[in-house]
């Protein structure tokens, strides 16, 4: 057995400790924002957050997380009560298909924890491993500079440096 | 307002029929004759889709609690037409548009509106939305007006309700009772005049982007059934390869794993978990053993050899004489590489057998159309397969979705019972999607003493644009390695106006004397299909790119040029409003390595216009391409959701960019080499354009345009114009890649 904690959540998970992070958020805790994309951390659809820090969870088997903190879009907030990475994105209406925006959202997260008021530039370069192939990626950009301001209003932008 | 879908799982919406009964359309519509008693206009024309689906209660339903269901034929690709469908339902029926449930592709339930292609949705099926809606608010006032003893022209309709002057009010739930909305569509409408719009024309949220942001289960790939299995299939190693010797053995006791299937050289392994089919599909490549033929042609001559190919010839367009001599006359050939749809989820499906009765959850374009080609294979009657559309990850033609659903068919029916869901690898997805045509033309044009174009000689030649299942089973790729394999049909040219290989190859400019050819080139080497914009990519690029040639030639302004050749009001003024918004000076000087860059092109020539101006940079030592700035206007005539339509635009100038400026599916004499996203690279964010803007020019009461395809080829003309005009010579093959541009400058 090994312990997933998730979105602050402790999850008891039966499966082969080499299983990738992602087939158990979607199959057996039945989490649906992380997404298969190439399975070969090039897409970054399925990006989540360990202890705070992005990672590709179609690569990460599940042995070397044991009790860490993972962070899936789901715990950013919810339809009735989004969080304000997905408030941004809403208010952006930066989707397209919306199949890459989860893992968006999640490295957005990451940035922003780490640097509450990101360059345009900085900005760019931290989104890098994320594709998007429906050319979302103005708007993309604007949720992320959107979000950054909602933090920021809402005290969450120093979180990351409060936990340090 | 937020997007339900119950994805065929529930018939809720058709057991809560309280005042009305909810007849299914497939029943033979009563004739129009019948409903108008007009027996003197046999062949009267019904709006948009209602030509083939012409009862209203294919289209719309009022149950006993006033509860209004649209049914629409079209899917949701990622383009935002549930939301745009929904306010065409709700600005004629005149209701609040979060009180519809819109119903969309699916062979049980909704209308067949064939494919959801070609930028097609908003003429085809908003347009019998529109209409539909009209009318089913004239019975709505009818019948109010029978209730409250008054005139029909004394009532109108507000919020739900029928309302008159004197302050009497009846809601449609209370009308239901004696509603009958199986009938005929009538081909007029009493539509609503544009100005007394309150929901179209306004940038309603899109309805499915809050479920996307919060996790929920809105792509197939998030399906779970009970009792689902999970499966992969093994897939030769090339298009040719036959399975000659497979032991399965050890496979089949691997921990989860259910069953190999075997059929031909059709190759799949269920298990009860999806890693552990992962694992054995790994297992079962590494044990099948194939014969590879190397029959791909060489990748470095591929143009020369697709047109060394015999060809069927068509003339597109002869006007006047061509070939005159004296005049000033100039020559280009431009070349587009094969194209990747590469949508960041690969395909995937899941499918069923219950009995005799086969169902299919797809992103398919087209449930019906794949409804028949699964018939075909499986050799059982259409009406025995239910394919129910489900969003996939973004759609942009015809990719591997159907091949997905035919993999869970034909693994489904080894397993009755069970649903069987299929999730194709990014390098099953690479190597398999069929691809856009790589393609070729040759222009030749002669301007006359005052700069203007005397004659226009084009030739372009593609293979076919689109071998989508329709019917044969041979074009779903399993069926082509079945024990009894289906032959792949022979492909067929997509006729003008719309076109294939030859889709914008008319400039949209006046032009004397012209005579275009298409050269269709049947044999295939590499699988090919529809990828958004079709030719029109390839010949908005060569002709946009040609016209700035012509233009350099006539010592004109692109701009300028452009306009001295335009007669249609509209396409000058998406020309004028991108100039003006770019701020568009004739012959401004630029500093070394900048340049800026025009196109425009009408969609087809018949959907939306759109026009771009682009502002580039090149970095002399790599030759990498930096787009500073873009501004595109774009006419989709009416407005229905003017920040959906600015981003369908946006979007397909980016993939545009991206396509144009990196992208191209290479091979090798035996296999397809593209097959991640490092040997196939796409645009990454720092390569992103640094502005994108869009003005949307609105026509009120003018028919909807198709925009969703509109850009790709303006984007791809400017860009190329744009490098020309920065490094002072002209790249006439795609990608503009740094290796090209390098080569131009002589670096």
């Amino acid at each position: 057995m090994i312990q997933l904690n998730v979105n602050g959540h402790m999850h008891q998970v039966d499966a082969d400790p080499r299983t990738p992070l992602l087939y158990v958020l979607r199959n057996e805790l039945k989490l649906n924002a992380a997404k298969f994309g190439c399975g070969l951390g090039q897409c970054g659809a399925c990006t989540v957050l360990i202890d705070h820090e992005p990672v590709f969870s179609c690569l990460l088997p599940i042995s070397v997380i044991d009790g860490r903190y993972i962070q899936t879009v789901e715990g950013l907030g919810s339809e009735e009560k989004p969080g304000p990475v997905q408030r941004a994105f809403l208010a952006e209406q930066a989707a397209q298909c919306g199949y890459c925006i989860p893992g968006m959202m999640m490295r957005a997260q990451a940035l922003l924890e780490r640097n509450a008021a990101p360059s345009d530039e900085q900005i760019r370069d931290y989104m890098a491993p994320n594709l998007c192939r429906c050319g979302t990626h103005m708007r993309i950009l604007r949720a992320v500079k959107h979000a950054a301001q909602l933090m920021t209003a809402a005290g969450h932008g120093a979180l990351r440096e409060a936990s340090k | 307002m937020n997007a339900r879908r119950d994805f065929g799982m529930t018939r809720r919406h058709l057991l809560a029929t309280g005042g009305v009964v909810l007849v299914s359309f497939t029943l033979a519509p009563r004739t129009l004759h019948a409903q108008t008693g007009q027996n003197r206009q046999p062949q009267v024309q019904l709006p948009g889709s209602l030509q083939k689906s012409p009862m209203l209660d294919s289209w719309i339903a009022i149950d006993g609690a006033g509860k209004i269901t649209v049914f629409t034929g079209k899917a949701e690709l990622g383009q935002g037409i549930m939301t745009a469908l929904i306010q065409c339902a709700a600005e004629e029926l005149d209701v609040p548009p979060a009180t519809i449930t819109l119903i969309t592709a699916d062979t049980a339930r909704t209308p067949n509106e064939g494919y959801t292609a070609g930028s097609h949705s908003m003429q085809d099926s908003g347009t019998a939305i529109v209409n539909a809606a009209a009318q089913v608010r004239a019975i709505l006032v009818d019948l109010a007006a029978k209730k409250l003893n008054m005139a029909a022209d004394q009532l109108a309709t507000k919020q739900g309700a029928v309302v008159a002057k004197n302050g009497a009010k009846v809601q449609y739930k209370d009308l239901v009772g004696g509603l009958d909305l199986h009938v005929a569509a009538q081909p007029n409408s009493p539509l609503k005049s544009p100005k007394d719009f309150t929901v179209i024309g306004r940038s309603l949220p899109r309805v499915d982007i809050p479920g996307k942001l919060t996790g929920k289960p809105m792509f197939v790939q998030d399906l779970r059934l009970d009792g689902m299995l999970h499966a992969r299939v093994v897939r030769p190693p090339n298009y040719h390869a036959r399975l000659i010797k497979l032991e399965a053995d050890a496979i089949e006791k691997m921990p989860g794993v259910v069953k190999v299937v075997r059929e031909g050289s059709f190759l799949a392994v269920v298990a009860q978990d999806e890693f552990q089919a992962i694992e054995a599909m790994n297992a079962l490549s590494a044990a099948a053993q194939w014969q590879v033929p190397a029959d791909l042609p060489e990748q470095a001559n591929i143009f020369d050899y697709l047109k060394s190919l015999q060809t069927r010839d068509t003339t597109v367009l002869e006007k006047g004489t061509v070939g005159q001599p004296g005049a000033r006359r100039l020559q280009a050939t431009y070349h587009r590489p094969y194209g990747l749809h590469g949508s960041i989820g690969p395909s995937c499906a899941i499918a069923k057998f219950a009995g005799d009765r086969l169902t299919v959850w797809t992103h398919t374009q087209g449930v019906f159309p794949l409804r028949n080609a699964l018939a075909d294979m499986l050799h059982i009657p259409k009406e025995n397969i239910r394919c129910i559309q489900v969003e996939g990850s973004g759609c942009y033609g015809h990719n591997a979705a159907d091949d997905a659903a035919a993999d869970a068919a034909l693994i489904a029916r080894t397993i009755p019972g069970r649903p069987i869901r299929v999730q194709w690898m990014r390098e099953q997805e690479h190597g398999w999607e069929p691809f856009g045509p790589a393609m070729s033309s040759q222009v030749s044009a002669a301007l006359d003493d005052r700069g203007k174009l005397l004659e226009w000689q084009y030739e372009v030649w593609s293979n076919t644009h689109s071998t989508r299942p329709a019917g044969p089973a041979g074009n779903l790729l399993a069926a082509r390695y079945l024990e009894q394999p289906f032959p792949e049909p022979p492909p067929k040219a997509i006729p003008m106006p719309e076109g294939g290989g030859d889709r914008n190859s008319i400039p949209k400019y006046a032009l004397p004397n012209a005579r275009i050819v298409y050269h269709f080139i049947p044999q295939m080497p590499l699988r090919v299909s529809a990828l958004r914009a079709l030719g029109a990519y390839h010949n908005v690029f060569a002709i946009e790119s040609f016209m700035d040639e012509l233009a350099a030639e006539a010592k004109a302004d692109p701009v300028a040029f452009r306009l001295r050749h335009i007669d249609d009001e509209r396409a000058r003024a998406v020309i004028e409003k991108a100039a003006k918004e770019f701020g568009w000076k004739a012959n401004e000087k630029r500093p070394r390595w900048r340049g800026r860059g025009f196109a425009f092109a009408q969609y087809k020539n018949l959907a939306a216009y759109c026009a771009l101006a682009v502002e580039v940079h090149v970095v002399r030592e790599t030759g990498e391409v930096k787009l500073d700035r873009i501004v595109a206007a774009v006419d989709s005539g009416q407005a229905v959701n003017p920040d959906g339509i600015r981003n369908q635009i946006e979007g397909g100038i980016v993939q545009a960019a991206s396509w144009t400026l990196c992208e191209e599916v290479t091979f090798s004499r035996t296999t397809i080499t593209s097959r991640d996203w490092s040997s196939f690279p796409m645009m990454r964010f720092p390569a992103a354009p640094q502005t994108v803007e869009v003005h949307v020019i609105d026509r009120p009461g003018a028919p909807f345009l198709g925009t969703g395809e509109a850009g790709q080829g303006p984007t791809a003309g400017a860009i190329a114009n744009a490098v020309a005009d920065a490094i002072d010579a002209r790249i006439r093959t795609l990608p503009l890649s740094p290796a090209r541009v390098k080569a131009a400058i002589g670096v």
